[in-house]
């Protein structure tokens, strides 16, 4: 928060880096470049990882290998209190013996910061979170959001440059969150420093974030912009955590410019190249399947796959089904407010174009990862 | 909940029957301390401050009490930075072995006191501690040590780790953390642990006893040997002062232990 407004971040590289808990890979050779002043969310289920990247980092956990630069310095080996780091935590992490004002002044109080200057900062850093009216009282008498806004304020009061937030809206209801996304999103803007915010709720991170890194397994499936991850998944895993799919699973047909999948009798193809010894399947975003009534007449280059309805769900803007397809696997379709609606138990039949569906390889194991 | 107007008066004549169990015998000590004869009978006759004042000029009673005083606060000083550093120690430990130490560190409260007396006579003998002020000090060390780390355990239990994480990240380095964080949140379990560890010396007996000689006697030494020796009414003016100084203390940590526990919700 110099005067001058606008202050660059730093830089993160993570090259190689792995941590492990006797045989426990916890980060499994991990390598990420965070861009200064960008907001990066390191996306994943529990125990993916993304947390102890986050720990890494902020440098609670030292890593077992690896190199790990901020802002150009290898920080290996420095102890969390020398790093110069801000700090948000899920669980607020206030000094319940302080007051919200010594609370925010702590930091500054260890850099040997003057009184007057101190009071100055406190009360610039509480009126960008919207709490200078609070300094006198104690964290307990907050509401948790208010708490979150005090720790907030604590952790850029000393003006970081790279500040760490590890699930902070966690504890909080969904209409605070989503307000206080919005506020993380603004004082980001207004002070340029890096963010790297840890979640696992996708729609948080498509909210927040420049780009995102979804982790699973001590791995980093993927980076990149929301778009991106939505759109072009690299992989399986990715493309499930992302947004809602429908995933095709069949046996594999066809020829080297094509794929064609045998879903219980009924064959669809795509474009793509199918390439090597892994089990393809297809990918579908809701929004790229649509619903009709079967016998409808038929559309060229159109995939069909028939089934019924299972759940029907109204959003106002359109609506939502899930489909039971013949194999057993559900399909989602989202389709436009039309007169056209469908009931629970009606057969249907699902069409697509063949160059909308995503090929990507079966890793089975993301069945299992994303319970 | 409504309760049959017969249930609460027997309830209520209950709870005055234990309360008065209690309390009585202790209380008895009062009315005697003001009796006119040298005499422990009950009830007193009479009204009279002599035995308060012969608790203050009689050289056997004062020194006694100082020599109480002297060392009970020596030990409330030393019990309370060891057992904080041990409740410390095991609350950072791997909780086997701390399980394992902190049962051997509690294992005066345990052992029967005259088996410790008889323990600690043997070795001073030896080391030439009986009747000295360091030995005093040692021997209510140890038992007052437990209570200590009782008390800090309970308040570092609660103490909420990750503040100490937090601070890391705002620039505290260890010795920072401890003083600005550590210490103020676990300062209340500190202070109770460091009352009742000066209480417990201040009125040890058992151990006292054994280690006692002419020249150094404590306050309960005194009173024992006094009683024994003569029905001597001062005895009881002591009893009453000790009770209301002990009743203050006590109190006053409880009611500090209350506070704390209150502001932390």
């Amino acid at each position: 928060m110099s005067e001058t407004g606008k202050q660059r971040g730093a830089a993160i590289d993570l090259s190689a880096v792995s941590k492990a808990y006797g045989s426990f890979r916890a980060l499994d050779d991990i390598s990420l470049h965070v861009e200064p002043g960008e907001f990066m969310t390191l996306l994943g289920p529990s125990g993916s990882g993304k947390t102890t990247t986050l720990n890494v980092i902020a440098g609670f956990t030292e890593v077992s290998s690896g190199s790990l630069q901020v802002g150009g310095r290898s920080v290996v080996g420095v102890p969390a209190h020398k790093r110069n780091i801000g700090v948000v935590f899920q669980h607020y992490a206030l000094f319940p013996h302080m007051t919200v004002g010594r609370n925010v002044a702590y930091p500054l109080a260890l850099r040997g910061i003057a009184k007057a200057e101190r009071e100055a900062r406190v009360k610039r850093a509480l009126d960008m979170v919207r709490m200078a009216d609070f300094a006198h009282r104690y964290p307990s008498e907050l509401s948790g959001g208010q708490q979150q806004r005090v720790a907030l304020a604590r952790a850029i009061v000393f003006d970081p440059p790279l500040l760490l937030m590890d699930e902070p809206l966690g504890a909080l209801d969904k209409k605070l969150r989503e307000w206080l996304q919005l506020e993380i999103k603004r004082i980001h803007r207004e002070l340029g420093t890096t963010f790297v915010y840890v979640t696992h709720d996708q729609e948080e991170a498509l909210v927040l974030s420049d780009r995102i890194a979804v982790f699973n397994r001590g791995k980093i499936e993927q980076v990149g912009t929301g778009r991106d991850l939505y759109d072009a998944p690299a992989t399986l895993f990715v493309g499930r955590f992302i947004g809602d799919s429908t995933v095709l699973r069949g046996r594999p047909r066809g020829d080297r410019s094509s794929t064609a999948l045998d879903i219980a009798g009924e064959t669809v193809t795509a474009p793509h190249r199918h390439a090597g010894d892994t089990q393809p399947v297809l990918l579908l975003r809701p929004e790229k399947l649509t619903i009709r009534r079967p016998g409808s007449d038929r559309r060229d280059g159109h995939n069909r796959l028939s089934g019924t309805v299972s759940e029907a769900i109204y959003l106002g803007s359109g609506s939502k089904y899930e489909v039971r397809l013949r194999d057993g696997s559900t399909a989602i379709v989202r389709s436009p407010l039309t007169d056209t609606s469908f009931a629970i138990g009606e057969t249907v039949e699902l069409c697509f174009r063949g160059e909308d569906a995503k090929l990507l390889a079966d890793d089975s194991t993301a069945d299992t990862t994303l319970t | 909940m409504t309760m049959h107007p017969l249930t609460r008066v027997l309830l209520g004549l209950a709870c005055i029957l234990v309360g008065l169990w209690l309390v009585a015998p202790t209380l008895v000590v009062v009315p005697m301390s003001f009796n006119e004869n040298k005499s422990l009978a009950f009830p007193p006759q009479g009204f009279s401050w002599q035995w308060y004042q012969n608790f203050v000029t009689n050289p056997e009673w004062s020194t006694s009490f100082f020599n109480s005083l002297k060392v009970a606060v020596v030990v409330a000083i030393l019990a309370t930075v060891l057992g904080t550093l041990a409740a410390f120690g095991l609350d950072r430990m791997r909780a086997r072995p701390a399980g394992l130490l902190r049962m051997l560190l509690l294992t005066p409260m345990v052992v029967p006191g005259v088996v410790l007396a008889i323990g600690i006579y043997a070795v001073y003998l030896d080391a030439r501690l009986v009747g000295t002020m360091t030995g005093f000090v040692l021997a209510h060390t140890i038992l007052a040590l437990p209570f200590v780390l009782i008390a800090v355990q309970a308040s570092l239990e609660v103490f909420d780790k990750r503040l100490e994480t937090a601070a890391a990240s705002l620039g505290a380095g260890r010795i920072a953390t401890f003083r600005t964080v550590t210490l103020p949140l676990i300062a209340p379990g500190i202070l109770s642990g460091l009352l009742f560890a000066f209480v417990t010396s201040f009125d040890e007996i058992i151990v006292s006893l054994f280690i006692t000689s002419p020249y150094m006697k404590t306050l309960p030494v005194q009173i024992f040997t006094s009683i024994t020796r003569d029905a001597d009414p001062t005895v009881a003016a002591v009893g009453t002062i000790l009770l209301c100084a002990t009743t203050i203390l006590i109190g006053g940590g409880l009611l500090l232990l209350g506070r704390d526990r209150r502001s932390s919700l």
